[in-house]
């Protein structure tokens, strides 16, 4: 589904500030594949899905979705194939439009907006049914300002928003990281429903062990714009978290002074 | 002073009372244009300045020309529309900073519009000679004539922002990066947005050319801030008069009422006898009042200076 191939990109080259943040990352991603992403801060996590996404051009390699080369698309350009969360509950919605009027906005992702009414009656019926299932209450304030909404509410509503038009490839980037433990709670198990029900490829970026070990079917670990660990299936069912940081060590080839440094062990 | 007062008449208010209702239409109709940049794209765009004196010099020019007012004042449109057009591309196309892509579309608008005006600061067109679609003669068909304009022009506002495009409009300005990751083009919806908007302004421009009678080379300065003053005299009058029930119709007609009482107070202002050249001045100061005043209110309940006031541990 998602294949990289030897991706590099370096930020401020020539610079003082010269970050080498992926270098010759390759990445295989089947249909179905659901990859939780760790590693520490400056690891190239948030690199990664943001050169998926198309945040800015990769220096080298290619980028396939699908079976498309999207490497020279801008990120307005292959939005169509990919939905994303990220970590600012801010970043997903716009504050001053309607509830209803965001999720129209995400049914018509990568489509032409021409001059049909924004928010059609017949939608809004299936936007109230959506809403419903989230058993957040939203149901009733499709007409509020999403800047009303609390962090939890709006992430929701954005996952909601990413997968409304069946997307490709589902990026979460460290998408509860803002919220409270139990609204990160809540909002992970809605995570797992929507991919699980709508069968998504997808890459999900966590600072949590205990996350990355419990979700998904895929773990990998990234260190230095590599990817450094790459577990699945049954090993990965397997995992614990003492095993992880075992792994981290050998891999890196340094040790972590505590777990605690680079992931936040829970 | 007692004679100061005394040589005020009211009767002479009164009178001037309808015709600072049809300027001030024309005005909170270029404050629909600016309500798409500063409002809905969140942008300040300069363009204006120039784009308002650009509408009524084309419209001049044409009917001098020979051409009927309504197709002047569409071709009007078209100049404003590309004047907007260019801003938007100094903007999203070479990086230039919003505010400084409308600064020099102004200043560069400032010799084209000499240029149409055949090199003359001031061209006359006189409502004897030509028909026009308003003048200041006729106060009363001029009153009709800008709330019908206004009345269609809110209504294909509302129909417009309602739409899928215009949508996309309203997203780009309230969050570019989402709108982005929903295969929105920002740049394009900015570029649409400025191009918009200057049409606006650019016909209401032209119809202040016929309205006062001549197109001036000076008219459109500081027409950005009695725009912002309008969009904001608008939303406090909206806000207090219908508060949360005020729909987005509701905005854009409280908009172009925003012109019309700005015009009004303006009417008042000169009746009291202020010297006409301080009026700039005046304006520049009410607006700045105006954009304060949510920021001030804010600040009356939460900050720093609070806790001086209590003179200490104001927790309560």
């Amino acid at each position: 589904m998602l294949e990289l191939q030897n991706v590099s990109k370096t930020f401020n080259p020539g610079t003082i500030n010269e970050k080498k943040a992926l270098s010759g990352l390759s990445l295989h991603l089947a249909p179905g594949d659901f990859v939780t992403v760790i590693g520490g801060n400056g690891a190239g996590k948030s690199t990664l899905l943001n050169a998926i996404a198309g945040v800015w051009p990769v220096d080298e390699g290619r980028i396939l979705l699908d079976g498309t080369d999207i490497t020279a698309l801008p990120e307005h350009k292959r939005a169509y194939l990919i939905g994303r969360v990220f970590q600012d509950p801010m970043m997903g919605t716009a504050p001053n439009m309607q509830l209803e009027e965001n999720l129209a906005l995400a049914a018509r992702r990568g489509q032409r907006r021409g001059l049909k009414w924004g928010v059609t009656r017949l939608e809004r019926e299936d936007y109230r049914e959506l809403l419903k299932n989230l058993g957040l209450g939203l149901e009733d304030r499709m007409t509020a300002k999403v800047g009303l909404l609390s962090g939890g509410q709006r992430q929701a509503l954005t996952l909601l928003m990413a997968a409304l038009r069946q997307p490709k490839l589902l990026l979460l980037d460290e998408h509860t990281a803002a919220l409270d433990p139990a609204t990160a709670e809540k909002v992970l198990e809605l995570s797992d429903r929507i991919v699980s029900e709508n069968m998504l490829t997808t890459m999900m970026i966590t600072h949590n062990m205990t996350d990355a070990i419990c979700h998904g079917n895929r773990l990998i670990m990234m260190d230095e714009g590599r990817i450094i660990l790459d577990i699945s299936g049954e090993a990965k069912r397997r995992l614990t978290k003492r095993e992880l940081i075992d792994r981290f060590a050998q891999s890196a080839g340094y040790q972590l002074e505590t777990d605690a440094t680079l992931l936040t062990k829970n | 002073m007692s004679a100061y007062f005394a040589s005020l008449s009211l009767l002479k208010l009164l009178r001037s009372l309808p015709g600072g209702v049809s300027q001030g239409l024309i005005w909170g109709l270029m404050a629909l244009g600016i309500y798409i940049t500063f409002r809905l794209l969140d942008v300040a765009d300069l363009t204006v300045d120039g784009s308002f004196t650009l509408g009524a010099a084309v419209t001049a020019m044409l009917i001098l020309a020979g051409w009927p007012a309504w197709a002047a004042l569409l071709i009007a449109v078209l100049a404003g529309l590309l004047a907007g057009l260019v801003t938007g591309l100094l903007h999203t196309k070479l990086g230039i900073p919003a505010i400084l892509a409308g600064i020099l579309t102004q200043l560069s608008l400032y010799s084209i519009n000499l240029r149409i005006m055949g090199m003359s600061a001031n061209k006359a067109i006189s409502a004897d000679k030509y028909r026009l679609l308003l003048t200041s003669r006729h106060i009363p068909a001029a009153i009709l004539t800008g709330a019908a304009i206004a009345l269609v022009l809110v209504s294909v506002f509302y129909w417009y922002f309602g739409t899928e495009q215009g949508s996309a409009i309203r997203a780009t300005g309230n969050n570019p990066a989402m709108s982005r990751a929903l295969g929105i083009n920002i740049d394009r919806m900015k570029v649409l947005g400025l191009s918009l908007s200057n049409g606006v302004v650019a016909l209401s421009g032209g119809l202040m050319a016929q309205y006062q009678g001549f197109a001036d080379i000076n008219m459109g300065r500081g027409a950005i801030v009695i725009g912002l003053a309008a969009v904001i005299i608008g939303e406090v009058i909206g806000d207090a008069l219908l508060g949360k029930h005020r729909n987005f119709y509701g905005t854009l007609s409280f908009t172009v009422l925003g012109g019309v009482l700005y015009y009004l107070v303006i009417v008042v202002v000169l009746w009291l006898k202020l010297n006409s050249n301080d009026l700039k001045l005046f304006t520049a100061v009410v607006v700045a009042l105006f954009l304060a005043a949510p920021y001030l209110r804010g600040q009356r309940k939460s900050s720093f200076a609070r806790f001086k006031r209590k003179g200490g541990d104001g927790c309560a």
